[in-house]
């Protein structure tokens, strides 16, 4: 895979999203052809649900494809929709009240474009800062200044999480076009595209193997599959698709693995700390019966490791290469 | 060529669905290009635009608002939004002695225009709607051909709290239910509670 190394950027560009699309036809094919046949309800259910999970990775993959084609400042801009998009959807879910009315335009309107402003303008050292510092005292005041203690604590904690995963944390892969690595110039997006991949890679694989091992849940009232074997399983998923990755990147084949174990690892932990939010906030999927009352689209199901593993991956990989 | 006030109208459904979702879900009416009266709960000035956006672009057309004549045309931008974007049926808060305050609905129904009315007359703040008032009863009477179909609008009151005036984004839905049809010789205090029963019945019940 050494000479993958040597082609140019857009022979490598090329390269990529056509064996990306070829791979996701070759899926849609096989999977269409099996929902042919005839099979019992409960196969024709998976299928659906194989067929709207491939739909999704489809749109997601021509959003990201769109995104690469049109530039650093498109691809911010679409990543600050989707962070819009996504804290809707927390938010709807999450019970504030009245008197937090003012904080939440301020964190939609105010806060929400700032960070992606931050992230476009290339201001590094402020965006990293801007949500845990600076939002983080302001939007408090707001809601205390709407006069209702009520639960007060509840109330700011779940708007200060929610800014935090969804426009803090997605922030950080466009932010990876910004990482300056000596001789790595204008392939940022390589980057953004290692960690989409390498997260899915951890998700899929430990979803597989939780199936396919029947382990013991270690947390049963949150996760019925989550268990630490499957995890690891997830995490090298992550790590061989990151090593077979690691030409596009400016790491060594190790490193590649490594960094590649340690996003998907967080991904797939930040899915599990969702997926208590989600059964505190008493839904299954973001999309299930009772949200689709709400008329949420299940987007925050789709990017919620991404916002956990995102932060991680950009500021290890800052602090370790020193860029 | 799409005139000014059809972009407007696309406009706002645009922006209504960015900030709410605005999901229509027709639990038990098909969306259909018939004549038919929709009625709902009353939180916000936002029901009606929410209502407007979740409906097919085609059901756009032929549904129409009602507004009060006395504010919706106190300036020309407001007569313009209501009358050349929504296409709104103007009706009297005065009550005059020679004049029928429903009439201008009987007129646009017998033209063969949908309505969206809010049977509870003013907007509502605490979760259950308020007893409806017997406008739908009438109209129900004078057209007994017309669905009435029931609709509930869900979470609005988060995204514009009274006195509030910038809309903070959060799914909403309106749910629309099995139509109603006045039953011969029902009483008017009968009807009106199996409708607003109707209504409540659309209510998500809330995540325990």
């Amino acid at each position: 895979m050494g000479e993958l190394r040597s082609l140019t950027v857009s022979q490598q560009v090329g390269l990529l999203f056509v064996a990306l699309f070829g791979v996701l036809a070759l899926v849609t094919a096989i999977a269409s052809l099996r929902s042919l046949r005839d099979a019992p309800p409960e196969v024709a259910e998976r299928h659906q649900r194989l067929r709207r999970d491939l739909r999704a990775v489809w749109v997601g993959t021509v959003v990201f494809w769109v995104a690469w084609a049109s530039g650093a400042f498109v691809a911010t801009l679409l990543t600050g929709l989707v962070s819009f998009v996504a804290l809707r959807e927390f938010i709807t879910l999450s019970h504030t009240t009245r008197g937090d009315h003012r904080s939440l335009i301020a964190a939609f309107f105010v806060a929400l474009p700032l960070q992606y402003l931050f992230v476009a303008r290339q201001h590094a050292n402020l965006f990293t800062v801007f949500i845990p510092v600076y939002v983080f005292a302001a939007l408090p005041v707001l809601s205390a200044l709407g006069n209702d203690p009520r639960r007060f604590l509840e109330r700011t904690a779940k708007i200060q999480w929610g800014m935090m995963v969804c426009v803090y944390g997605l922030s950080h892969a466009p932010a990876l076009l910004l990482l300056a690595f000596p001789g790595y110039e204008e392939r940022g997006a390589f980057l953004v595209l290692y960690l989409v991949l390498v997260v899915a890679a951890a998700q899929i694989a430990q979803e597989a193997a939780s199936r396919w091992l029947r382990r013991r849940p270690v947390a049963r009232q949150i996760s019925r599959s989550f268990s630490w074997r499957a995890w690891a399983l997830g995490c090298a998923a992550a790590g061989v698709v990151g090593t077979l990755m690691y030409w596009s990147t400016p790491f060594k084949a190790g490193q590649a693995f490594a960094i590649g174990f340690i996003a998907g690892g967080c991904g797939t932990l930040g899915e599990l700390a969702m997926k208590a939010m989600k059964r505190d906030a008493g839904v299954r999927h973001w999309a299930g019966r009772t949200a689709s009352v709400t008329g949420a689209v299940g987007l925050l199901d789709r990017v919620a490791p991404l916002c956990f593993a995102a932060p991680v991956f950009f500021h290890s990989v800052r602090w370790y290469f020193g860029v | 060529m799409a005139s000014l006030a059809e972009f407007a109208g696309l406009t706002l459904a645009f922006i209504a669905r960015l900030i709410t979702g605005a999901q229509g879900h027709w639990i038990g009416s098909p969306p259909k290009a018939e004549q038919r009266i929709y009625f709902a709960n009353h939180q916000s000035h936002f029901d009606w635009v929410l209502i407007w956006a979740a409906l097919p672009r085609e059901l756009r057309a032929i549904t129409r608002p009602i507004a009060a004549r006395d504010y919706w045309t106190s300036s020309p931008f407001k007569r313009w939004l209501t009358h050349e974007v929504f296409n709104a049926v103007y009706v009297n808060r005065q009550r005059t002695d020679d004049q029928d305050p429903l009439e201008p609905l009987l007129e646009a129904l017998r033209r063969g225009d949908s309505l969206v009315i809010f049977p509870e007359g003013t907007r509502s703040h605490r979760g259950e709607p308020m007893p409806f008032k017997s406008g739908l009863y009438h109209l129900a009477e004078q057209f007994p051909d017309v669905p009435l179909v029931p609709a509930w609008i869900d979470n609005v009151q988060r995204v514009m709290p009274k006195g509030e005036v910038v809309p903070v984004p959060v799914l909403c839905s309106v749910s629309f239910g099995a139509p109603l049809r006045l039953e011969p010789g029902e009483d008017k205090r009968a009807f009106l509670d199996r409708a607003r029963a109707a209504v409540l019945a659309l209510r998500p019940t809330e995540p325990a």
